[in-house]
């Protein structure tokens, strides 16, 4: 279906003005896109791959300015005025974003948003331009369009609001549609939902898509042709099935083999039970107080039981508010739970914070997010070494100090890093730096939540590599908590699958990816390891 | 939404009784009274004072006649100035202060807006740096330095506005008053718009406007502006709230017969039924501007209902 | 930067200068009511002979003639009566003359030339109504000012983040309570608040301060609790608690850290506020008292003089208003620097 070259960039670059002096965020790069075509322009973090495509928009923050060339159909949009440059964008070459829940004006209604642009470029009456809202919101599959048409944002989900921004984006029928990560921040089920949506309107309005994404399983499905961007340039181009069958580009064969691999063997059948919960539950309480009625009850994790062996990585696996986080704090008593907990042979159930207390080395936890979870005004050293201040305080300062030089080491991070401040890390070190500080204690039971989600694909594998190393040199059990089949995959003998804060089904890893046996877990894996393409390239 | 409006008002009685009920007692507790000042009252007229006043009752007593009273709308007789009635005090003076304030605020307001505006849309370039300026100058320098100073640039040196006095309310000598009060306002208005409009620029949603090809204009106005708006309508409540009760800074420089010099001066002279009857009316306007505000909210955000 | 310098410029200045002006800042100076500002040196030649008659009228006597030389004059005067030659006293009580002399006497005692040196006075800044230096008074003002605000400001601030963080920590009910009685105090109006305090303190200086500072740590106890909250969400707070650390622990090694800063910067917000509010209680002559001085009272002398000497407000208000300028921009500029949001 390859037709013209509609749209060109050429030698494009663009720079910021920031504090630290100019930086370069896109180095003069090309790449073009012709009538009808999918093409996904792919990086990680920092390649610069959705600045390109905001300056191609003209969309750049004002300290930024872009350089080079950008022609749609022979109008180069980097020196069109604003009223013409407007005849262009969201009626010929349209864009949806990464963040649903903040893209739309909270202050209007869905069906005025959706009217406003078809007004705009096509001078249509407000009747006409209202059936034609409706008949898009149609076309994007949202329940009852004739109520949501007076529906405010707020009230709507975010696969909802993704809709409505492609249905806004598709208005005036364009001949681009950019989509710049559109269903990152969506759940997996949501995302396959919406990548599916828009491969069926692109067969049935025939516009050529720019896929903008980090995820390479996306653009493998999705894509006819790839262009690879690292630090502002393109690395490499070529068709998707050619590029992935055969790498030329060390950064494209890097990224191809950055898919977490490896199966974790399960750990010998008599190996001891560790930590044991059985029948727990936690309730949130929702609003209420004063004068506001009794308070509301969440059941966040719904009489739930676990068993973690000695040397087990069990995979917790669910959607967002599916409880598994919560589950993981309560089985550590960081949160209030009702049911029974057991480590070893300690019945946690009625423990305070004074009985956990010694028993908190052996059970550590490592968070999702690197950048909250380092206290910002103290050195990585100070950090690591926090929970040895309370269960070794025999240790003088320099003992301390040559343990703190271990656990780095263990992580695979200099020694010499120890009196640095965290925000001189990347999210990948940072990350080491929270696992050495479990380490340090030498723990028994690791909750991981969600270590490797806020990291590109590339560092979560070294992640992950560095977590299977630890279990094994350790004995460790681990507790993995994740929306990443991926990495769930990669890292668990054992996996529980939740929802809304029940288990819906577990097992033994290969039986759940080989055979899911619920509805449940079948869409979430026809979701995440699906290879079948959305559409048929040409 | 009226379901709300009158529970608001419901609510809003207890609020006041507890305001009243400490302003009370705490006026009480204070040493002194209405009558022991420098006055050289010989001590029969001030007993025959007091009783007259039945400040000899028993406090409690007090209260609940104050209280019966001020329910029939009767803030009692002012003990210093004993030829007029609370009442009659607030009757002449309330609508000479409510009149500054309310101008000063319209001012402020409109003025503050379009500066934040203007500021906002020129981030770090001229315009924008010369309403920072502005602004914090405005927000900086004090009231009571500020009316002098236009006393005596405008009245003195070029002799273009009176030097004081309410002149039966002509119009100029309104000015100098009125700018006084609204120039800290439009300082601090400018900053919030230009703060708020700068954040509402940056939001996501208006990239989608942008993207859409959406005009300026509808970018800016529609989309920008009134996400920015609101944290100006909760500013302009308590602000309109403190201008239309009257400025004791203001009214004493210029000379203005206003309600704001009262509080002052009674809290001074312990005139009781004068201080009551102030701290009453700044309630009153406090929790009605509250109110209004929160209407105001409710129509400019659909997040927000109330039911 | 530059209002860093500005105002430790300003600070030492009104510490040290009052020691070298040469004039005590209650020092009254009869002869030089109201006298405009001016960098050359008094009494202006037009000034001498007013002082020697004003002089001389109380010695009752006359003047016959009289001539100056160089920094003396010369006063030949005569009366009625014979010439009492401690009349030259009043020569050395004038502001204006110095070190009289009886130069002689006639025979007969009814006539007699007296000298005196000009004392050369220095008003920078003028004088005000009672013949005060302005310039000392200034200085003497700044003083007080500062130092009203940077106490009054400690007490705010203690108060502020002991409640705040109390609050913030407790959580829950007590959490509730205590924002309730801030909300109380809130909605009282602020300046009956602080009359009342007045009225009850009495106008003394350091009750003075402990009272502006005890109404204005609303704002300190509501932006500590704020942060504490938000802080003991951090993860990293969690963090610590899932290593087993003591509430202690995390209060000394996670909260206050990262507590400090918005207090800082608080706090330097917080100065001017406290010296506006001075300033503004010593115009209403409810705050500083005679002789004692602080730029708002010295304002408030200048809005009443305005018509006839526009430096007794010119000058108190100049040093008011770029010391507040100064004040605000450290309190902006600590902001930015520490709000990583805005970079």
């Amino acid at each position: 279906m390859a037709g013209e070259t509609i749209l060109s960039v050429k030698d494009l670059r663009v720079r910021f003005r920031t504090l630290d002096g100019v930086v370069e965020a896109v180095k003069g790069i090309h790449l073009h896109v012709d009538a009808g075509e999918t093409v996904a322009v792919v990086g990680e973090s920092g390649s610069g791959k959705s600045q390109t495509m905001m300056a191609a928009m003209s969309l750049l923050a004002s300290n930024g300015e872009a350089t080079g060339a950008v022609d749609y159909r022979g109008k180069n949009l980097l020196t069109l005025g604003k009223s013409e440059l407007n005849k262009v964008r969201g009626r010929k070459i349209s864009m949806i974003f990464q963040e649903p829940m903040t893209s739309l004006d909270p202050l209007y209604t869905i069906g005025n948003q959706l009217m406003e642009p078809i007004r705009k470029h096509r001078g249509l009456s407000g009747a006409a331009a209202r059936a034609e809202a409706l008949r898009l919101l149609e076309l994007v599959k949202i329940p009852d369009p004739e109520r949501r048409l007076k529906s405010y944002p707020h009230e709507m989900s975010g696969g909802q609001r993704q809709r409505v921004m492609i249905a806004m984006a598709l208005a005036n029928d364009p001949d681009i549609l950019i989509a710049d990560e559109p269903t990152t921040a969506l759940d997996v089920t949501i995302q396959a939902q919406i990548l599916t949506l828009l491969a069926e309107l692109q067969r049935k309005l025939g516009m050529a898509i720019v896929f903008i994404t980090h995820d390479l399983g996306i653009v493998r499905r999705f894509a006819d042709r790839v262009y690879v961007m690292r630090y502002g340039e393109v690395v490499e181009e070529g068709k998707a099935d050619e590029l992935f069958a055969n790498p030329q580009h060390d950064y494209t064969k890097m990224l191809l083999a950055a898919e977490p691999t490896g199966r974790k063997a399960p750990p010998a059948a008599n190996a001891p039970i560790l930590l044991e919960g059985r029948n727990v539950e936690v309730e949130f309480k929702i609003g209420g107080g004063f004068l506001a009625g009794p308070p509301m009850l969440l059941r966040a994790v719904d009489r739930i039981s676990i068993m973690l062996k000695q040397r087990q990585t069990i995979g917790i696996v669910g959607e967002s508010g599916s409880g598994k986080s919560t589950l993981g704090r309560a089985l550590l008593r960081l949160l209030p739970s009702q049911g029974t907990i057991r480590f070893g042979n300690k019945d946690l159930s009625k423990a305070d914070r004074a009985d956990m207390r010694p028993l908190r080395r052996e059970l550590q936890l490592v968070f999702q997010d690197p950048f909250g979870s380092l206290s910002p005004r103290m050195t990585v050293g100070q950090i690591i070494t926090e929970g040895l201040l309370v269960h070794e305080p025999s240790l003088s300062s320099k003992e301390r100090d040559n343990r703190a030089v271990e656990a780095l080491r263990e992580v695979g991070l200099s020694p010499e890093t120890r009196n640095r401040y965290p925000h001189e890390f990347s999210g990948g070190q940072r990350q080491r730096i929270a696992i050495a500080r479990a380490m340090i204690l030498k723990p028994k039971v690791v909750v991981l939540d969600e270590p490797t989600s806020a990291l590109d694909r590339s560092v979560q594998k070294q992640i992950v590599e560095l977590l299977r190393k630890l279990q094994a040199d350790h004995d460790l059990s681990y507790l993995f908590i994740s929306h990443d089949l991926a990495v769930v995959r990669a890292m668990s003998d054992y996996i529980i699958v939740m929802k809304q804060g029940k288990i819906v089904e577990e097992g033994p890893t290969e039986e759940i990816f080989g055979a899911p046996r619920e509805a449940y877990t079948k869409t979430l894996m026809a979701a995440a390891i699906d290879e079948t393409k959305f559409r048929q390239s040409a | 939404m009226f379901l709300y409006v009158f529970r608001r008002l419901l609510t809003a009685i207890p609020t006041m009784f507890v305001i009243v009920t400490l302003a009370f007692f705490l006026i009480r507790v204070a040493p002194g009274g209405p009558f022991n000042q420098e006055r050289g009252l010989s001590p029969e007229i001030k007993a025959n004072l007091e009783a007259q006043f039945g400040l000899n009752d028993p406090i409690w007593l007090q209260y609940v006649n104050y209280l019966k009273n001020l329910l029939h709308g009767n803030f009692g007789p002012s003990y210093n100035l004993p030829d007029f009635t609370v009442t009659e005090l607030f009757a002449n003076g309330l609508p000479i202060s409510v009149q500054l304030g309310l101008s000063a605020l319209v001012l402020a307001l409109a003025v503050g807006t379009v500066l934040g505006i203007v500021a906002a849309l020129n981030q770090n370039k001229l315009g924008d740096y010369s309403v920072i300026a502005l602004a914090t100058a405005g927000s900086t320098i004090p009231t009571f330095v500020i009316a002098p100073v236009i006393q005596l640039l405008f009245g003195l040196t070029w002799k273009l506005l009176p030097i004081g006095g309410w002149g039966d309310g002509a119009w100029i000598n309104k000015i100098g008053p009125i700018l006084t009060l609204s120039l800290p306002q439009i300082a601090i208005v400018a900053r919030l718009m230009r703060g708020s409009m700068i954040e509402s620029l940056r939001s996501n949603h208006i990239r989608t406007a942008r993207a859409l090809g959406l005009s300026d204009w509808s970018v800016v106005v529609k989309h920008a502006l009134r996400g920015a708006v609101l944290p100006i309508v909760s500013y302009a409540g308590p602000a309109a709230a403190a201008l239309l009760t009257g400025s004791i800074i203001v009214e004493t420089i210029f000379a203005i017969p206003g309600i704001g010099r009262y509080f002052v001066d009674a809290a001074l002279n312990r005139d009781y039924t004068l201080v009551m009857g102030t701290v009453v009316v700044i309630a009153l306007f406090t929790i009605a501007f509250n109110l209004i505000v929160d209407i105001l909210y409710a129509f400019f955000d659909p997040r927000v209902r109330y039911d | 930067m530059f209002s860093l310098f500005y105002l430790i410029a300003m600070a030492t200045v009104c510490i040290v200068g009052p020691f070298f002006v040469p004039h005590q800042y209650t020092t009254i100076y009869a002869d030089y009511v109201r006298t405009p500002p001016s960098l050359s040196a008094y009494p202006k030649p037009e000034m001498i002979e007013t002082a020697m008659n004003d002089a001389v009228k109380r010695m009752r006597v006359d003047v016959k003639e009289w001539r100056q030389e160089g920094e003396r004059v010369f006063i030949t005067v005569t009366s009625s009566k014979p010439l009492d030659e401690r009349n030259i006293r009043y020569l050395d009580r004038s502001d204006t003359f110095d070190d009289g002399k009886l130069e002689s006497t006639s025979a007969d005692g009814l006539t007699a030339v007296m000298s005196a040196s000009i004392k050369q006075q220095y008003f920078l800044f003028g004088t005000d109504n009672t013949g005060r230096d302005l310039l000392s008074r200034t200085l003497m003002a700044g003083r007080i000012s500062l130092a009203i605000g940077l106490l009054a400001g400690i007490v705010a601030v203690v108060i502020g983040v002991i409640y705040g963080a109390t609050a913030g920590f407790m959580g829950g009910k007590t959490d509730e309570v205590m924002m309730r009685i801030v909300d109380v105090l809130y909605s009282l109006p602020f300046i009956f608040f602080v009359i009342m305090l007045v009225v009850f303190f009495g106008r003394n200086f350091v009750l003075m301060f402990l009272a502006v500072g005890a109404v204005l740590w609303l704002d300190m106890a509501r932006i500590v609790r704020g942060q504490a909250l938000s802080i003991r969400r951090q993860e990293y707070v969690q963090a610590a608690e899932a290593l087993g650390v003591r509430s202690r622990g995390i209060v000394q090694r996670h909260v206050i850290p990262n507590l400090l800063g918005p207090v800082v910067i608080y706090m330097t917000l917080l100065v001017p506020q406290v010296i506006i509010l001075e300033s503004f209680l010593s115009f209403l002559g409810l705050g500083v008292q005679e002789p004692m001085t602080s730029w708002g009272v010295l304002i408030s002398v200048g809005a009443k003089n305005i018509g006839t000497a526009n430096w007794l407000l010119l000058f108190p208000a100049f040093f008011l208003v770029s010391t507040l300028f100064a004040l605000n921009f450290i309190g902006d500029g600590l902001r930015d620097a520490l709000d990583p949001k805005d970079r």
